[in-house]
């Protein structure tokens, strides 16, 4: 099966194909991404996260309905964590979304984060593209937004919401200070729970102190009921606006020739990495300047100096 | 890095998920990917979700009788979707007598009650394709 | 003995019983202390913690003679295939020695789907009868007076439709509706949290219930219109005290409910039936039983101010313990399903079902079934267990182990309050984590061998398949398909799309009772899945989304 004339003819199972070989680094996964990518750019790319227990997957579900309502074809991408003592992974979103299994106008994907050398948002971003290519006119990419390359992830799309819910205490306020700032979009879900009104004030606040990236668009607060199916559309309404404030002002061309700039940096910083890793980490040379080091015969500097150098010679 | 995905799920109307929800888990802890799909499936509901996250196992489970005519359907539905390569396994309250039936539809192996999990993880292992 | 002396007595005995147990490394581990005295249970007030039989807070039984008024009901959970084959199976046990029934539903009955419904495919009368309309109901209890009869009904989510169903039925034998004995299950908070059978939300699925409460208070005042039931919640992994716990739980959002419809609490309470399970560890299940009515008692008088003994009264169904059947080495599970029996014995239930020694491998031969209905007899008659009320009464042990679990009961039943009672628990995945991650810990257990399950991780052998194990064929669908055909052929269509039309047009209206309107479409012949397919446009489905 050529994977990528089949994922154009819309191929479900190529297009699973194709992500399998990106996901796992396949040798054929350089070479599907090549073609592809002259095939690229049409779908508009909605990250969705939030704190664990937000409803982030009930959420994502809905909205997935609304555009599919609204006639457009969706694929998402869900992303969850990887276990740090086994390595396995609960991929827990598709519970939550199985209702969409038979609607041919959709395709969902759930990936761990595996803990690779900063790869998932390469990954998760081959994912989508291949997603675009396949034809799905909008692409949701969901994750839960505790670590930073989580974070970087939904960052690089088009339109970035994040989700919050009332009530979950004080330690959610670093995470919430610290996400809210990328919402184009906020999301109070499970807005008939004791204390939504306050979080709404609070946010509103926060919205007055920052925000210099948005200038002229002033980040709206739907309030959600997910697992009711309250306030969904409105919700596809901002990120709709947001989109149009996006091309009416120019600034989608500007966010996405930033996602090219951070993608390709991090293809560099992959590579390098990994030419690092493979020749000079694990060398026996590199051993033995360690031993070096803790035997205090040598410093750091210079090490790092000397090898920088042969490196980029 | 290839990890194994492994798709848990419960096909048919039966809503015993304790030891579909045991196995889950103690496939995330032998290192396993897995997405669990909860209750009430339809085969072609597991299928799909078979496809779409490009699974290397199905673990199927069921406790009310109707294994024979819901197990071996599912094998058809992931080949006419063209997943070939799928290594589908079954569990449950399942007679010894239905077992040969079942592993001529496509089964791989079928799990009785009282089975340690580490045989499933072990028999995954040794068979994945 | 004053309490310095014994004090002093059991150190001195602890230290030497220290240095023998270290011969018996594999016992160390064990819970519950090498012996219990006098010391564990400090502060035992008679009058206060048991009181007598039938008196508050019931911890020694519900009624002052037990069972030496009468034994408890030996109720056989049956029903598999078609009507006509079931009723086949309820005549024999009846003409046996059983003294109630209990139908056992097919899964698209317990779901609301008819036969024919394509999610019906495989299932039809696999794990129980099929029953599609009230011709199917009228051929089930063919020749059985059910005036004479209490009758059990394992069915939640579609429970009105079945009980209407029965009340059709016994219309037609002339029996009227107040004469009618027995239970429907009718607990869907529990199929929420563990069993999985449920249709509609919540919200609607609370005013089924609670209908059908006002309903049997007017109209069958000896029904008990629910039997909040543990025993699915032990089955898929919990503790003791998390079954007791969780249902008490369950058990306070259904008065909340019924209260907030408008009951008065002593109108109904009355009518709430438990159904426990009962497990391997004899003791601690008798402690279970015991530390249960505690409980409900102290819940019903004082936080919800019932008046009524018979409010406050914990009666309960067991039923043995089904997961911990072996499909290894089978004939093992007789003797477990006799100490299961005598632990509810102990227990105090008012009725029990014994499963068949088969019953992992398939649904239960007519033998098996025999020899479990004979187990009941055998304790009764023959053990003495039965001869004189809570036997355990006063044992160290066994009084220590009661106010553990009411302890540990109570903490949990704390923390769902908490979190704002038992429907949000579960909404919130609580309850079903705390189960999981009990289920899970005990597998894990049995795999590191900290747990001995004769014959499956200890004592096994190379074993013969099982023969003779009942099988349900796959023309059972077939025939229902047949019979739901001829009803559709033979009934009035319009009357029947006049009663679906009205029962609709109720569903949109909180404040109107829904039994008589599914009533009266059950008496036109409408099917179970034409009613229940009427509720799920107006009220919709119920979505499972709790993660792992």
């Amino acid at each position: 099966m050529d994977i990528v004339e089949e994922i154009l003819k819309q191929n479900r199972l190529a297009l699973s194909k194709g992500i399998t070989a990106v996901e796992n680094e396949y040798d054929n996964a350089v070479d599907i991404m090549t073609k592809i990518y002259t095939h690229t750019g049409h779908a508009y790319v909605i990250g969705i996260t939030g704190p664990p227990g937000a409803g982030k997957s009930t959420l994502t579900d809905k909205i997935a309905k609304e555009f599919r309502k609204r006639g457009k074809t969706v694929g998402i991408v869900a992303i969850d964590p990887t276990s740090p003592y086994s390595g396995g992974a609960i991929l827990g979103d598709r519970i939550r979304m199985m209702d969409l299994m038979m609607d041919s106008g959709i395709f969902i994907r759930s990936m761990a984060t595996r803990g690779s050398l900063g790869g998932l948002s390469q990954k998760a971003g081959d994912a989508v593209k291949l997603m675009d290519a396949f034809g799905m006119d909008i692409i949701l990419v969901e994750t839960v937004g505790v670590g930073q390359s989580e974070v970087d992830i939904v960052k690089t799309a088009d339109t970035t919401m994040v989700v919050v819910i009332p009530g979950m205490g004080d330690d959610i306020q670093a995470i919430k200070a610290g996400i809210l700032e990328i919402g184009d979009l906020l999301t109070i879900n499970k807005a008939d729970r004791e204390g939504a009104d306050k979080l709404n004030i609070e946010m509103e606040m926060m919205l007055e102190l920052n925000n210099e990236k948005n200038a002229g668009w002033r980040p709206p607060i739907n309030r959600t009921i997910a697992s009711k199916d309250q306030g969904t559309e409105a919700v596809v309404d901002s990120i709709l606006a947001h989109r149009d404030f996006l091309m009416k002002t120019g600034k989608l061309d500007d966010i996405r020739k930033a996602r090219i700039k951070s993608e390709v940096t991090d293809m560099v910083n992959v590579r390098v990495n990994r030419y690092i890793d493979k020749n000079v980490v694990r060398t026996a040379e590199f051993d033995e300047t360690i031993e070096k080091l803790q035997r205090r015969e040598t410093e750091p500097y210079s090490v790092v100096d000397n090898i920088v150098s042969k490196v980029l010679k | 890095m290839a990890n194994i995905k492994v798709l848990v799920a419960k096909p048919g109307l039966d809503g015993h998920d304790r030891g579909a929800k045991v196995v889950a888990r103690a496939l995330r802890d032998a290192g396993f990917e897995v997405i669990y799909t909860g209750i009430r499936l339809t085969p072609e509901q597991i299928a799909e979700a078979a496809l779409q996250d490009d699974v290397n196992v199905v673990a199927l489970s069921l406790l009310s009788g109707a294994h024979n005519t819901l197990f071996p359907k599912v094998v058809e539905l992931l080949k006419e979707k063209g997943m070939t390569d799928v290594l589908v396994i079954g569990g449950g309250v399942i007679p010894d007598a239905d077992i040969p039936g079942l592993k001529a539809a496509g089964i791989a192996e079928v799990f009785t009650p009282g089975t340690p999990t580490s045989k499933v993880v072990d028999f995954i292992n040794a068979n994945v394709k | 003995m004053a309490n310095e002396t014994l004090k002093a007595g059991f150190d001195a005995y602890m230290a030497k019983a220290d240095a023998a147990s270290a011969k018996f490394p594999e016992r160390a581990h064990l819970e519950p202390n090498r012996l219990y005295t006098p010391l564990d249970i400090e502060g035992f007030d008679y009058e206060k913690d048991l009181g007598f039989p039938g008196e508050y807070p019931f911890t020694r039984g519900v009624q002052p003679t037990m069972y030496r008024g009468k034994f408890w009901t030996m109720r056989m959970y049956a029903g598999f295939s078609t009507a006509e084959e079931s009723n086949k199976r309820y005549r024999y046990l009846l003409a046996n020695g059983g003294s109630g029934l209990s139908c056992a539903f097919d899964l698209p009955t317990q779901i609301g789907y008819d036969s024919t419904d394509p999610m019906a495919e495989g299932e039809v009368g696999k794990v129980g009868v099929a029953i599609d309309s009230l011709a199917d109901m009228e051929i089930l209890f063919d020749q059985i007076a059910l005036d004479k009869v209490s009758t059990s009904m394992t069915i939640n989510a579609p429970a009105s439709v079945l009980l209407c169903m029965y009340i059709a039925v016994a219309k037609k034998q002339g029996v009227p509706s107040d004469a009618l004995r027995g239970t429907i299950q009718n607990d869907i908070l529990k199929e929420y949290a563990a069993r999985g059978t449920y249709i509609f939300p919540p919200k609607p699925s609370m005013r089924l219930i609670t209908n059908i409460f006002e309903y049997c208070a007017k109209y069958v005042p000896k029904w008990n219109t629910i039997s909040i039931s543990g025993y699915h919640i032990r089955e898929a992994g919990s503790t003791a005290s998390q079954e007791i716990a969780f249902t008490i739980a369950d058990g306070i959002a259904y008065v909340e409910a019924a209260i907030k419809a408008g009951m008065d609490v002593d109108a109904f309470a009355g009518r709430l039936s438990f159904f426990w399970n009962a497990h391997n560890n004899v003791l601690e299940e008798v402690a279970k039983f015991r530390a249960s009515r505690r409980v409900w008692a102290k819940v019903m008088k004082e936080r919800f101010g019932a008046k009524k003994a018979k409010s406050m009264m914990l009666r309960v169904h067991t039923q043995t313990a089904g997961s911990m059947l072996t499909a290894q080495q089978p004939n093992n599970n007789i003797v477990r399903v006799a100490l299961q029996t005598a632990a509810a014995v102990m227990g105090g239930t008012q009725s029990l079902h014994t499963n068949s020694k088969d019953e992992a491998l398939a649904l239960p031969t007519t033998e098996s079934v025999t020899i479990a209905l004979r187990t009941q007899q055998i304790v009764a008659y023959e053990s003495g267990l039965a001869d004189t009320i809570d036997p355990l009464g006063g044992s160290y042990y066994v009084e220590a182990l009661t106010n553990k679990i009411e302890k540990e009961a109570w903490d949990y039943i704390e923390k769902i309050d908490e979190l704002g009672g038992a429907p949000e628990a579960i909404a919130k995945g609580y309850i079903q984590k705390e189960i999981q991650d009990s289920a899970y810990k005990w597998q894990m257990d049995i795999e590191a061998g900290r747990r001995i399950i004769v014959g499956v991780n200890k004592f096994t052998q190379e074993e013969e398949p099982p023969k003779n194990l009942l099988r349900v064929d796959g023309s059972v669908g077939k025939l229902q398909a047949d019979k739901i055909a001829k009803v559709k052929a033979t009934r009035d269509n319009a009357a029947v799309a006049a009663k679906l039309a009205a029962l609709k047009a109720a569903c949109a209206d909180e404040h109107v009772n829904l039994v008589p309107l599914i009533l009266e479409a059950v008496e036109a012949y409408a099917t179970e899945g034409e009613i229940c397919g009427v509720m799920r446009e107006v009220f919709g489905e119920y979505k499972a989304h709790t993660a792992l």
